[in-house]
């Protein structure tokens, strides 16, 4: 008895491995939270879009819950996410945008062509803001308390049913 | 108009082999279960017929690749007209579709290949054997036809033209790196059919394991080359000189190389002293389930390596219920039906016995780190524990201390004796050998490197230690001769095979160990008439040009290259290639071979005014790498020609076997 | 199989690769610093890519940590500040050779128990496989085991 035991061993094995296999299938590999949740907004210094004599530093975000929202020109899934960015800003959400690794023609163009949702774009030609934030690639949003925490944090596009089911809950959430 | 219809035939043909794969699945496991002689021959001729028309729907697919029928969605995806002929036969295989046509193509292959050559076995061995592999083979075929179907066509909207093969794949390396690759994979079938086969029947003994022998190395072998040829295509096609990078799909093949090797060892010990029979078992089991993981790992897109080869949710579905199908039931069987009773055949602590007890231990155990490794982020991921990575740095650091290990023993194995063996006898025998690889190792750094190494030094003293004990070996067996040719000539083919296998592998050491202590690498800003100097070759760019291929355009630098002595000069063309369908870049390498080094020179970005970023890079006894690798997979294939196997497996012979077992037990 | 995912890695790359300058050609005071950069851009994966190191990755976010790297590098910073520096930004995720800590110990431990547990598996089968061949002996072989079986017991 004790040996068939022994030998139903690798059954059982088996059995964990592929039920945490089954797991596996509907996690998301790429679904990846940010470091920076629960920090402070790095600190920043650094012009905006519109005016290259304006300064903004991280106090932009003290006093409102913003939804930061980093893009570029070069970047076409920016452009496909317009729409829901201009739908929440109708929605009397505050944006701030970082016109990441980009210049300022292209990034003022960008903005005639698509709308603008943005209340500010910070300038982030070098990307150095973006790297604090741990940015990988465009198009990234992050929301901000009111006390300038990063509180939530969206990889990639911003389909318009994610408007509805994470977005708004999360701006809720945090106000 | 017929043309049109070959895609249909292929299809039709396929849903055909699929139902008489699941025929040679039923019917031969009843007819053995109820001893119906009838039923149990239906399992020669279904082989034969699922193997025809496997083999039709694959040749229909490649029909449609090489008659650019674009209506065929696979076709259209992977396949363009200026592709080359050559790279429109491998397309077919460049593609999940495809790929898994020719997985079944080679079950088919293999299980058509046991029915012909397993005419001397028992009837009910074969009506199982074939039972079992019909079973995988129809699961897979489903698969194909259900979830992966390569003949779906895109009609009435025919494209004009096909999105091209991705260039990483037109490349003769990636021709042939699949088929090999799949051809072990899927060969562990058949020893795997055996096992089960063996459980079922309730014949334990050493006969399935002498059957099974020749089978499992020629699989084993078709994996070694399928691994090397992968690493000598990254190592070549990615630009980075990496040979290595224990990604998870590399690490997918390498899983069921470990426990195959592990396999290849504890067969020897069941067939010739009739131990370690569940555990041979086990691990034929555990070798052919690993490849079938290792095909989940890859197209399910549980893993971020692989989350591209096929994002469809349905497959990994799919491959899992088979995976647990397979693998479930055959541990079901397993636990049910092994021995109860170990027919425990003694042996000492210092024998042939213990030392490859101790080899497939350190296997698996290595199996496991690997698996661990590799499944680990997901484990995490699954309990909440956060996103980390496991990579190269964790795997070095494991694995090393474990291969140092596994020499230690595996130059002490050719030399025991089965059974027993004095301590001194062994002593006496090898401290020579131990001698000379420590001074050699010791040394070799301060005369190579300049300064010594410990890394170089331990790496060396571990294949010195594999190949020395084997010399010492083979002048005491030409001793006994009369003449050393004569006594060497005694040996069988098997003793060949196992010499030139653990040469091999020593072989296969010494290049990573060299190649990862001392290359060197120079990331330079070259434009024409600068010139650098890498490991003493002095590196100088004469111009740059541009030529026009089939389907590309490329940028090529010429570099003239001066050995250290000024006398040998040569010209390196490195080229960075533009594929105009799918408007991607490529680097391609130039690469200057040799026994001892090679030089590698890679393009990277134009940097402006005419200079380029090149990687300049020397790599020593690199080679050494593949060339221990094709050893390796020699000496599995030489143990195959070994005449015993060629013998019909006899009444006798098992009656021998059951003796011997007596005679020991 | 391999091969194919990293092709497909590479073709991810490849479309992020336009403004990227990879394999940039840097200085290095020291052959020491050099090992370090090379030691710290092959452990450090890219967040961007499917399984790639920093240093063999064309993707802009590796160009920019490669660049921090370098520089905090000049700034006289250890490795593990440089490490922890990226992980508060990117994560645990892009340390391809994982901290030992809580739910890291049975990834780094078990490969150690599984080889003392091999080890004894080999002791105990043997003893086993002795005590086994030990009945194959003639009688008075097998009087002079037990006898010296017995003494080691004793011992």
């Amino acid at each position: 008895m004790k040996r068939r035991l022994l030998l139903s061993l690798p059954l059982v094995g088996f059995i964990g491995l592929a039920i945490f296999l089954y797991m596996g299938l509907s996690m998301d590999p790429f679904g990846r939270d940010s470091a920076r949740l629960s920090d402070a907004f790095p600190s920043f210094e650094l012009s905006t879009l519109d005016d290259p004599d304006r300064r903004v530093d991280e106090s932009l975000f003290e006093g409102e819950v913003t939804l930061v929202n980093v893009w570029g020109e070069w970047c076409p899934t920016c452009k496909q996410e317009m729409p829901q960015l201009l739908d929440l800003a109708d929605r009397g959400i505050r944006l701030v945008g970082i016109n990441y690794k980009d210049t300022r023609d292209k990034g003022r163009e960008f903005l005639d062509e698509f709308g603008n949702p943005f209340e500010v774009n910070i300038f982030d030609p070098e990307g150095d803001l973006g790297f604090e934030l741990g940015v990988y690639g465009a198009p990234e949003t992050f929301l901000v308390d009111a006390d300038g925490i990063i509180r939530y944090h969206h990889t990639g596009y911003i389909k318009p049913e994610d408007v509805r089911d994470t977005i708004l809950p999360e701006v809720e959430k945090w106000q | 108009m017929l043309t049109r219809m070959i895609p249909e035939i292929g299809h039709f043909a396929l849903i055909i082999a699929a139902l008489m794969a699941v025929t040679q699945a039923i019917v031969p496991l009843a007819g053995a279960a109820t001893r119906r002689p009838l039923w149990m021959a239906y399992a020669a001729p279904m082989a034969l017929g699922q193997f025809a028309f496997v083999l039709l729907a694959y040749l229909c697919l490649t029909a449609s690749y090489m008659l650019d029928d674009f209506s065929v969605v696979n076709v259209a995806d992977n396949s363009n007209s200026m592709l080359p002929w050559y790279y429109k036969f491998s397309a077919v295989w460049g593609n999940h579709e495809g790929s898994v046509l020719l997985w079944s193509l080679m079950l088919a292959t293999w299980g058509f290949a046991v029915s012909r050559l397993s005419r001397g076995l028992p009837r009910d061995m074969v009506a199982r054997v074939l039972g079992v592999m019909g079973s995988v083979s129809a699961g897979f075929l489903l698969f194909v036809l259900i979830t992966s179907n390569p003949f779906e066509r895109s009609l009435p909207n025919i494209p004009e033209d096909g999105a091209d093969l991705n260039p990483l794949l037109q490349d003769f390396g990636l021709v042939i790196h699949p088929p090999m690759l799949y051809m072990g994979y899927v060969g562990f079938s058949v020893v795997f059919a055996f096992a089960i086969a063996a459980l079922l029947g309730g014949r334990l003994d050493s006969a399935w394991t002498r059957w099974a022998r020749p089978w499992t190395n020629v699989a084993w072998a078709f994996l070694t080359v399928g691994i090397a040829l992968g690493s000598w295509w990254a190592y070549y096609e990615l630009g980075w000189g990496g040979w290595w990078f224990w990604d998870p799909v590399e690490n997918a093949s390498l899983l069921p190389w470990l426990t195959g090797t592990a396999l290849i060892h504890s067969l020897a010990v069941t067939e010739k002293r009739g131990s370690f029979k569940s555990w041979t078992v086990l691990l034929a089991i555990f070798t052919f389930s690993l490849s079938l993981l290792g095909t989940f790992l890859v197209r399910s897109g549980v893993l971020t390596s692989v989350h591209s080869f096929a994002n469809d949710p349905s497959r990994g579905l799919f491959i899992l219920v088979l995976l647990g199908i397979t693998v479930g039931l055959s541990l079901l069987v397993f636990a049910l039906r092994a021995p109860r009773v170990s027919h425990a055949v003694g042996f000492g602590l210092v024998s042939r016995d213990s030392l490859l007890l101790v080899n497939n231990i350190l296997l698996v155990i290595m199996t496991v780190t690997v698996l661990l490794g590799t499944l680990y982020p997901l484990l995490l991921d699954a309990f909440g524990l956060g996103k980390i990575s496991v990579g190269p740095p964790y795997f070095n650091a494991l694995f090393v201390p474990l291969t140092v290990l596994m020499c230690v023993f595996m130059g002490l194995g050719p030399i025991a004796r089965w059974k027993r063996m004095a301590g001194s006898e062994l002593r006496r025998r090898l401290w020579l050998a131990g001698l000379v690889a420590l001074v050699i190792a010791a040394l070799m750094p301060l005369i190579y490197g300049g300064e010594w190494n410990p890394w170089v030094s331990l790496g060396l003293v571990a294949a010195l230690w594999i190949v020395l004990p084997l010399v010492r070996d083979l002048i005491d067996k030409a001793r006994k001769g009369a003449t050393p040719l004569t006594g060497l000539r005694r040996q069988s083919l098997a003793y060949w095979g196992m010499v030139v296998g653990h040469l091999g592998m020593a072989i296969t050491i010494t290049g990573v160990t060299v190649v990862s202590n001392y290359s060197v690498e120079e990331n330079v800003r070259m434009s024409p008439g600068d010139s650098v100097e890498v490991a003493g070759y002095t590196f100088s760019m004469q111009e740059l040009k541009q030529r026009r291929g089939a389907n590309f355009l490329s940028d090529i630098a010429v570099i003239e290259v001066v050995g250290s002595d000024g006398e040998r000069r040569f010209v390196m063309e490195p080229e960075k290639r533009l594929y105009l369908a799918r408007g991607m870049p490529m680097t391609q390498v130039a690469l200057r071979p040799g026994p001892l080094r090679d030089l590698y020179v890679a393009m990277g970005e134009e940097l402006g005014d005419g200079a380029w970023a090149m990687r300049i890079q020397y790599k020593p006894m690199v080679r050494w790498l593949w060339l221990g690798a094709v050893l390796m997979a020699s000496g599995g294939l030489l143990a195959v020609a070994d005449r015993r196997y060629r013998r019909r497996a006899s009444q006798s012979q098992q009656r021998d076997v059951s003796a011997v077992q007596e005679a020991t037990a | 199989m391999a091969v194919i995912s990293r092709c497909l890695a590479v073709i991810c790359l490849s479309l992020v690769a336009g403004m990227a300058v990879a394999d940039e050609v840097r200085e290095f005071g020291h052959p020491v610093m050099e090992q370090r950069y090379r030691e710290l851009t092959a452990s450090l994966r890219c967040p961007k890519c499917e399984n790639q190191a920093i240093d063999d990755s064309n993707s802009p976010v590796s160009a920019d940590m490669r660049d921090r790297v370098y520089a905090l590098l000049q700034e006289g910073r250890s490795d593990r500040e440089i490490q922890d520096f990226m992980v508060d930004r990117f994560g645990d995720y892009v340390l391809y050779n994982p901290r030992l800590e809580g739910r890291t110990y049975l990834l780094w431990g078990l490969p150690a128990v599984l080889v003392v547990v091999g080890a004894i598996v080999v002791l105990l089968i043997v003893r086993a496989r002795r005590r086994a061949s030990a009945q194959a002996l003639s009688a008075d072989e097998r009087a002079r085991l037990n006898e010296l079986i017995d003494r080691e017991r004793t011992e």
